[in-house]
């Protein structure tokens, strides 16, 4: 396959529909409007596939919900306060243990917020993010490869364990270009006996999330508790950079990353050895990975594009065994790695030395 | 040998209606299964049943269904339509379900000319949480949520959704039904019946409003609720057909069928 060189929110509907999604139904917002129109174009192009510009975001979340149920592989995106509005149905879908793809183009928030790049919604991700007792699995990918990568997986995810899967970029990862090589999707693995296409001449068939009697419904939960136990085993994904030799390490994931990336190249010219943990699930957080590493490195720099909120699973995962700080630029500003540089820099000099 | 004059449709599951005693419901779902009976579609139909006192719909109809959130049920059998073209889907819901909450969706579903059937229970009021005002409640009904009656300064007018509804291009069928008699109850089954043609045809978007009694919270007897649809509610909400754009041609193929 050749190298192309394209832009990310293209990429993602492009790995989509090779990977088999048939439906898009989906609402514009910006920092993702390409990602609809590049739709609007080719998903009606491809065998099959039915787009659909919805009315609301919540009415496209339910369209998705019902071409899953109807038996296809489907994608919703918005950008932040349209993720808000879809919660209802990731619950929803959740709940019936629908697969579908929900990709996030996050923005400043929160509110209206502004266009620009952030990572305010990793709570509202990785926490469920609507009503009841759920997860979603959480894909963060971190270059243009990872989202043609990620995206497929994100299909096979879905169909795997019968369950939402979020697609986790932000306005920068969207406008982005860079060559990018579409894999050979694998063939999906779903069955049948999960899609409702009329009852024919045998039993007929009911999905739903309501379940009145408290027993039946605890039930319920805990079966998705188990589910979700079993993903959090198998599923935890990331990377690793310069952890040999690493005096400190740089936790962040997505476009945050790349900028580290780029400020511990800088530092290591300076004599800095520094490492990179970058999770690219969310959830399931890697936390027995970062955990690990703790034994050897005693020196965390969590970085953000937010206040703060990977941070809180990062504690969780190093349950104290090592010295965490913070740096954060929240509400859509994008630091340099140079920028990002110094801050490592006096962190470096005042913990490790 | 006693030739069978009434039984239980085929479409109906042998269970006991959890609905109140003389709610319109109930009558709702056996005219649908009946017309499923006679159509033959038990076997492609999908139902779309909505948040209220027809959420547990799927106890009753032997036909495979999916649970909507409230009010979203059109986007969804929007979705699962276009996924399964030659499938009969059709999505049930109340007041408050289509004309509040869920407006956005009924009103594109229909707009976009979806071949859906929307099956809309007007009942005047939210039956399942107890009584409140519904965006169909009458100007001075008292509910829970209009205590001294509704006020159209402060509550606004009950939206009448078949006249609206008809404005739109995308709409191909649309009929208001009363389910208060036996008359009428008649006449409900043979516009469900023409909507499910209508669909079946492949012509388009079919809604048909029915006017359906609901004692409890209306808080009178039976008898007393279908007289007030009859004396009241249908002045508001007249009966009839308010939009017929089934091409005629295929009118008369079904007759020299």
């Amino acid at each position: 396959m050749n190298k192309v060189l394209m832009s990310g929110n293209f990429i993602i509907c492009e790995a989509a529909i090779r990977a088999g999604c048939r439906f898009y139904g989906g609402y514009p917002i910006t920092p993702q409007n390409e990602l609809t129109e590049y739709m609007a174009e080719h998903m009606r192009k491809a065998e099959g596939g039915i787009f659909i510009q919805s009315e609301s975001e919540i009415a496209a979340i339910n369209m998705i919900a019902g071409a899953s149920a109807a038996g296809l592989r489907a994608m919703t995106s918005s950008s932040s306060p349209g993720i808000s509005l879809k919660q209802e149905g990731i619950s929803s879908m959740a709940a019936c243990e629908l697969p579908g793809v929900v990709v996030n183009i996050m923005r400043g928030g929160p509110g209206l917020g502004n266009i620009r790049p952030s990572q305010g919604d990793y709570f509202q991700a990785t926490r469920g993010g609507g009503h009841g007792d759920y997860r979603t699995i959480v894909l963060a990918p971190a270059t243009c490869q990872e989202l043609a990568d990620l995206t497929m997986a994100a299909f096979d995810l879905a169909d795997k364990y019968r369950n939402p899967v979020m697609i986790l970029a932000d306005g920068m990862m969207g406008q982005m270009m860079e060559p990018v090589t579409f894999k050979k999707p694998k063939p999906r693995i779903y069955n049948k006996k999960f899609m409702l296409q009329g009852a024919g001449t045998g039993k007929s068939k009911f999905i739903h999330g309501l379940i009145l009697d408290p027993i039946d419904m605890e039930e319920h939960n805990w079966k998705l508790a188990r589910k979700y136990e079993v993903i959090s085993k198998k599923e935890p994904r990331h990377e690793e950079y310069n952890i040999n030799n690493a005096k400190m390490i740089i936790v962040a994931y997505g476009t945050a990353a790349r900028i580290a990336k780029g400020a511990i190249k800088r530092l290591q010219n300076n004599g800095m050895n520094i490492g990179l943990f970058r999770p690219v699930t969310l959830w399931p957080f890697p936390e027995q990975q970062l955990r690990s590493l703790s034994a050897k490195v005693k020196n965390y720099l969590v970085f953000e594009m937010s206040t703060g909120q990977m941070l809180e699973d990062v504690r969780l995962a190093l349950q104290g065994y090592a010295d965490i700080r913070f740096h954060g630029r929240p509400g859509g500003a994008v630091p340099t790695p140079a920028e990002l540089a110094n801050v490592i820099a006096r962190v470096y000099e005042r913990t490790v030395k | 040998m006693a030739k069978i004059v009434y039984q239980r449709p085929k479409s109906l599951k042998e269970a006991i209606f959890h609905y109140c005693p003389g709610c319109g419901h109930s009558i709702v779902h056996r005219i649908i299964a009946e017309v499923i009976d006679e159509l033959g579609i038990r076997g492609i139909t999908i139902g779309v049943p909505p948040a209220g006192c027809a959420v547990l719909a799927y106890n009753y109809f032997d036909v495979d269904m999916i649970e909507a959130p409230h009010g979203r049920g059109p986007a969804m059998a929007s979705a699962i339509k276009r996924s399964l073209p030659d499938r009969v889907v059709f999505s049930y819901q109340g007041d408050g379900d289509l004309a509040a909450i869920g407006i956005a969706e009924s009103f594109h579903a229909a707009n976009r000319g979806e071949n859906i059937t929307i099956i809309f229970i007007n009942n005047a009021v939210y039956g399942m949480t107890g009584g409140q005002m519904a965006p169909t409640t009458m100007l001075e009904q008292k509910t829970t949520t209009s205590p001294l009656g509704r006020n159209n300064k402060l509550d606004g007018y009950p939206v009448k959704v078949s006249e609206i509804f008809s404005q739109l291009q995308g709409v191909t069928y649309l009929e208001r039904c009363m389910v208060n008699s036996p008359a009428n109850v008649n006449k409900t089954k043979k516009a469900i019946k023409k909507a499910f043609q209508c669909q079946i045809n492949g012509h388009g978007f079919s809604l048909i409003e029915i006017l359906s009694p609901c004692p409890t919270n209306w808080k009178m007897n039976a008898v007393n609720s279908c007289k007030w649809i009859d004396e009241v509610m249908s002045k508001v909400f007249p009966p009839g057909v308010f939009k017929d754009n089934i091409p005629v041609t295929a009118k008369t193929a079904e007759v020299a069928k």
